[in-house]
């Protein structure tokens, strides 16, 4: 039996003999050190929300296809290169069958891309986690991909800090009914709540979503809208009043 | 003579007829039957319309090798995005794929193709992917030599929305239209129609087309007129 910290987890190349890549293992832990993301399947589109930490290695949410919404949690480093190449695939595609990647095209393409770097001895595996999410056909599409290239469909999911909390918030939401002005709202509730005040002092909120209501395209959520999903997160706890940013008044 | 051995070694052209039209529902393609080395016809009951999918077919003209080999490469890319799609590929995407052969090629290759097919999303599509590779979508398309003499026919004929036998009443009495002037056409008129029940082929033979202007009726041969009166003819014993 191996153990960690044993010679068993030195290399991706090197298979314990229970069977447990600790390599892999580990690569897990880089996304607990980082800000959280959120993603929720809402009955007419995606929502996403992404935790920026002050100086924080986090990526920004951003988009690899007009018709996707894509966040990487992690390494910042190794986030911009699944974003990179995730564009090109989707630039490829489009080129080749002049219509817009499919959603779970994309996510085997990117999927395959992490795994391939868990193979190599050459080659760390990288240090981030992916959702993706598009609006693209008959129904929204929102995918997972852990480092270690597994990837699966869902209806929300949580990546980073909070994602143990947020995980549980998420369960307790009812998305079929959800569309996603509600979402918004959720998603910005539960960012607020799994932030760690005590850890990290102060971050921006980032949302943005592909749904009906921006036409199915990625557009980072209007304004008034962003405002108005900030304030009602604020509502229930006073701990996250207590930032540098001047303090807003509860809405009602 | 030397032309006839000229031909005999020139490159199968389809100096042909092809038509794609969209009707209220879906889409007709036509085309004639000839398949020409130089004065000779080397196939003159061939078939220029080529299945990609079980929703897209295309009508081949100009070179018969370069047509059939863009075909194969695009049924081979069709077949494997399908598979990654799970569901039927567009029409669209079956298009561009041809585009993105002939234009790539258009050095080497010679081919005029004709795009047809239906899909859930678009319904009946016709795209013309003419001889430099340029991809037009249009309601109706027409290529290959007897098409010159079909474009102030359609002018006039043509309108959107018909029904499936007015449509394809249309394509037949074009293509025959086109196989009594051009030499390089010829044989049979073959139709193939595509709609969201699915695809039915048809068969015109050359003698129940229509004739036009100074054209000859068509006899019987020897043999079935011997054969009508009762008298098979039987081979000479050498």
């Amino acid at each position: 039996m191996s153990s960690a910290g044993s010679i068993d987890d030195l290399s991706v190349r090197i298979f314990p003999p229970d069977g447990y890549v600790f390599q892999i293992e580990y690569d897990a832990e880089a996304l607990q050190n980082n800000g959280s993301v959120v993603g929720i399947k809402c009955k007419d589109g995606i929502v996403m929300g992404v935790e920026k930490l002050k100086a924080s290695k986090m990526m920004l949410s951003d988009s690899v296809h007009r018709r996707t919404v894509m966040a990487v949690a992690g390494l910042g480093a190794d986030g911009a290169r699944i974003f990179a190449r995730a564009k090109s695939e989707a630039a490829k595609y489009e080129n080749m069958f002049s219509e817009p990647i499919p959603v779970k095209e994309l996510v085997e393409r990117v999927a395959s891309y992490v795994h391939l770097y868990t193979l190599h001895w050459l080659c760390r595996p990288f240090g981030c986690g992916v959702i993706l999410g598009g609006y693209y056909g008959d129904e929204p599409e929102l995918y997972m991909i852990e480092p270690s290239g597994i990837s699966y469909r869902y209806y929300g999911a949580a990546i980073g800090k909070g994602k143990q909390a947020a995980k549980t918030h998420i369960e307790k939401l009812k998305l079929s009914d959800m569309t996603c002005r509600e979402g918004v709202l959720e998603v910005a509730k539960i960012i607020y709540k799994v932030h760690d005040e005590a850890k990290d002092k102060g971050f921006e909120l980032e949302l943005s979503w592909v749904c009906n209501e921006s036409e199915r395209i990625y557009q980072k959520i209007p304004d008034e809208l962003l405002e108005e999903a900030k304030s009602a997160a604020r509502l229930p706890s006073r701990k996250t009043l207590i930032t540098k940013r001047p303090v807003e008044l509860p809405f009602y | 003579m030397d032309t006839t051995l000229q031909d005999l070694n020139a490159p199968h052209s389809m100096g042909t007829t092809i038509i794609g039209v969209t009707y209220n529902g879906g889409v007709i393609l036509g085309a004639d039957s000839r398949t020409s080395t130089g004065m000779y016809v080397a196939n003159r009951a061939s078939d220029k319309i080529t299945q990609l999918t079980d929703n897209v077919y295309v009508c081949r003209s100009g070179s018969a090798a370069d047509s059939q080999i863009v075909s194969d490469y695009v049924r081979y890319f069709l077949h494997q995005h399908t598979i990654q799609l799970g569901q039927p590929s567009t029409v669209k995407v079956a298009a561009n794929l041809v585009r993105l052969l002939s234009y790539g090629n258009k050095n080497m290759l010679q081919t005029g193709i004709i795009v047809g097919g239906w899909d859930k999303y678009e319904g009946g599509k016709i795209y013309g992917v003419p001889l430099g590779g340029t991809l037009v979508e249009a309601p109706f398309a027409i290529g290959g030599s007897g098409s010159s003499y079909l474009y102030g026919f359609f002018d006039q004929v043509w309108k959107e929305g018909m029904t499936k036998e007015e449509a394809e009443q249309l394509v037949v009495k074009a293509v025959s239209l086109a196989i009594a002037r051009d030499g390089a056409s010829g044989g049979v008129v073959r139709t193939v129609v595509i709609n969201s029940d699915g695809v039915t082929r048809n068969f015109y033979p050359g003698d129940t087309l229509p004739l036009w202007h100074e054209e000859l009726e068509p006899h019987n041969s020897l043999l079935d007129i011997l054969n009508a009166q009762g008298q098979s003819p039987e081979p000479m014993n050498i």
